[in-house]
């Protein structure tokens, strides 16, 4: 029963520390990341939904295409990758360390059949000596040695940078460091959005897991405004924006300039220009056809409101100038949309200067009210977008690992060097950790200066 | 002068350089070779020149900005880095006929940039208005150009890989074949210039959700583009794996470099063309 155990436990630790599963890993993620790409993601939209089978819609939402890179089959790629290169680092850490820590410092001769670089000297110089010369020798002109007496022989060694060899491992743990800053974001953070009429203020966001969120402080919006290029096109969306604590402005924030690329940070929560639009206010007035009973109707932004007989209405464009669309009238003029109680749609365009065209547009239409347009007061509103993500700076932390591990793991290796002095042999031998073509000319240097620097003493 | 004429020059030099290396390739005259070599080095320096004078020329129409916004000018900038990451790998490792590999792609987009894109000098919409468009865009495109090296350099090598199968019987005539370097060299250029284009790659993710952090509050928000991005990192990802620990050189290796490109290029075009993201490239937002 243990030994049964042992055995699928055994093969359990095999497979997640199995590069074939990184392999099947890395080509799965990429494959199927390309679904999300295809596949519109949130809500779908009815377009979409209207090309679609009924069936390819089920099953699509079966599988969670529309959300796929939050689905619980991606996620659990995402750790199965995760426990493979732990499960890999541990199986592999073990040796590594050994070899930095206890490095072979004698060169027997079945490893000398194994290194890629080996060159022999010959010398009749006493091995004491030979040793103490050969040891300064690369000292000065590789790394610091370390010697040892096997046997009558003398054995060098001496090496390069060994460390580098963690690498690696620096880069596997950057991966997990960046996902647990995901972590750390998804569990304490938040993302929402707010919009802000000018001269408004407002105390909580709504957030994209449809919450409410009470933020503790008010934002006040002072104004916003589009600025443009000469050729039209946008150049700069501006808010100008203050915060409020218990109803007053706090000092370094009030009036703060918020556009895209530089956003607003208040208590570790970041305002982010998003979207903006009109805000505006619109005032009619409804009488009978002979202009009397007045009664005031203000429509605000894009809001719709209920009238008198029950009936609803929005504003849906409007204009300080209608000549521009009808040539003959002036002034301003809104084009409005009636819902009535019966279910029926109107749509129709009301003046402010022509009260004759708006008595007969209601007569025509056999209604007894007539609306007016009186203006409306201008005003933009500012959409946020607002952030909290306390991981962020894990995130950033894994980066910058990531950054220092693959350029380590890339462009240095780990050199080693070692001697033996016997019988007047003196034997070189080298290798490197990786990139053996770049150390072989290296070593064959380093050989060749040793060689000269022995038999120039010698001839002295 | 205008940098539009110093980009016409460009190109006519990238297909000059292109054209003598396909001499190179017939005549075998080493000197053939210098000369492809040098008309592409040529073309880079008038290149640097247009860059650096379109810089300057949306200075003076008052909108300046690096001229990395929009489709024409990252596709010129991609051309300009693909020469310059040549350059750098022939005077490194000195394989001189590498170049009639790579710089048809140089030329592929510096003709398709000038005959097919509009080239206006466009105001920088607001949210291109940072620092971090320079470091990102350099980062890309200089991956990006590395990986196509790499590419041009797998399909060298599988040419000369069926070649050597073909006439292993008989004895190699040499011709042709004989100006390629051999294929373990072919194979190891392959993984260095990949082992370039990683790292930067790396960077150039890095850098953009460094600047998506900072202009919209999201690191990362699986838009197609940075998904293809990391699609692009997991299939070099999984060539280094390959290589490091299941020997996977040659033959898979020259595929999975040339498969790796293909998804590179479908980051950098197909995402724009055929899905919609925030990388519109100057089309607007």
């Amino acid at each position: 029963m243990t030994t049964k155990n042992r055995d699928v436990l055994q093969s359990l630790w095999d497979f997640f520390c199995s590069l074939k599963l990184t392999m099947f890993l890395l080509i799965t993620l990429a494959i199927t990341s390309i679904i999300g790409t295809i596949i519109p993601q949130g809500a779908p939209p009815p377009e979409y939904v209207a090309q679609i089978s009924a069936t390819k819609l089920q099953v699509y939402k079966t599988l969670g295409f529309f959300d796929m890179y939050h689905s619980w089959w991606f996620i659990l790629l995402l750790y199965l990758l995760t426990v493979n290169l732990v499960a890999c680092s541990i199986k592999r850490l073990p040796h590594i360390l050994k070899i930095i820590t206890h490095p072979t410092t004698t060169l027997s001769s079945g490893q000398e059949q194994s290194i890629a670089n080996v060159a022999s000297i010959k010398s009749s110089e006493q091995p004491e000596a030979l040793k103490d010369r050969i040891s300064s020798f690369l000292k000065s002109e590789f790394a610091q040695p370390v010697i040892t007496e096997v046997d009558g022989a003398w054995h060098l060694f001496a090496q390069k940078s060994p460390w580098c060899r963690l690498a690696v491992y620096i880069v596997h743990l950057s991966v997990i460091v960046i996902f647990i800053g995901a972590m750390i974001g998804s569990l304490f953070g938040y993302k929402g959005y707010v919009s802000i009429p000018e001269g408004e203020t407002i105390t909580k966001i709504g957030l994209r897991s449809g919450q409410e969120l009470d933020l503790g402080f008010g934002i006040r919006c002072e104004q916003f405004s589009v600025s443009t290029y000469p050729n039209g096109a946008p150049k700069e969306f501006k808010s100008i924006l203050t915060v409020l604590e218990n109803g007053k402005p706090v000092p370094d924030y009030t009036n703060a300039r918020v556009i895209v690329n530089d956003p607003l940070q208040y208590k570790g929560i970041t305002f982010y220009q998003s979207s903006y639009g009109d805000a505006g206010t619109h005032f009619f007035t409804m009488t009978d056809t002979e202009g009397k009973n007045s009664v005031p109707v203000t429509v605000p932004g894009t809001d719709s409101v209920a009238l008198p007989d029950g009936s609803s209405m929005h504003v849906t464009q409007a204009t300080d100038d209608v000549s521009a669309f009808a040539p003959g009238l002036s002034g301003p003029a809104a084009q409005v949309e009636v819902h009535s109680t019966s279910g029926a749609t109107d749509s129709f365009v009301v003046y402010a200067n022509h009260p004759e065209l708006n008595v007969s547009y209601a007569k025509q239409h056999g209604s007894k009210l007539v609306m007016h347009y009186k203006g409306a007061q201008k005003k933009m509103y500012t959409g946020l977008q607002v952030a909290k993500d306390p991981g962020v700076w894990v995130v950033w932390l894994g980066c910058f690992l990531m950054v220092i591990g693959v350029y380590v793991a890339f462009f240095m290796s780990h050199r080693r060097v070692w001697v033996r002095i016997q019988n007047g042999h003196i034997t070189v031998a080298g290798n490197s950790s990786k990139n053996q073509a770049a150390f072989q000319p290296v070593f064959q240097q380093l050989v060749d200066k040793l060689t000269t620097d022995l038999t120039k003493e010698k001839t002295r | 002068m205008t940098s539009s004429m110093l980009f016409n020059a460009t190109t006519l030099a990238y297909m000059a350089s292109m054209v003598v290396f396909f001499g190179f390739l017939a005549s075998r005259n080493q000197k053939v070779g210098l000369a492809g070599s040098l008309l592409a080095y040529a073309g880079l320096s008038v290149q640097t020149i247009a860059i650096g004078l379109r810089w300057k020329e949306s200075y003076d129409m008052g909108v300046g900005h690096a001229p990395l916004s929009n489709l024409y000018e990252s596709v010129v900038f991609f051309s300009w880095t693909i020469i310059l990451i040549y350059m750098f790998i022939d005077l490194k490792y000195k394989y001189r006929i590498v170049g009639a590999f790579v710089v048809p792609f140089a030329l592929l987009g510096m003709a398709w940039a000038q005959l097919g894109l509009a080239s206006n000098i466009e105001p920088l919409v607001p949210a291109l208005q940072s620092n971090w468009l320079l470091y990102h865009v350099i980062t890309c495109f200089l991956g990006y150009a590395a990986f196509a090296v790499a590419c041009g350099v797998s399909i060298m090598y599988l040419i000369k890989a069926a070649h050597e199968e073909n006439s292993s019987s008989s004895v190699s005539a040499g011709g042709l074949m004989s100006l390629f370097p051999p294929t373990r060299v072919l194979d190891d250029l392959n993984y260095r210039a990949i082992m370039i284009g990683f790292p930067l790659l790396t960077l150039g993710i890095i850098t953009g959700a460094a600047w998506a952090n900072y202009a919209w509050g999201t690191y990362w928000s699986w838009d197609p583009k940075e998904t293809w991005s990391l699609i692009v990192w997991f299939v070099y990802a999984a060539f280094l794996h390959a290589r490091f620990t299941r020997g996977w050189v040659g033959k898979r290796a020259a595929w999975l470099s040339i498969i790796g490109f293909a998804a590179t290029i479908f980051c950098y075009l197909g995402v724009n063309l055929f899905l919609s993201g925030l990388h519109s490239y100057g089309g607007g937002k």
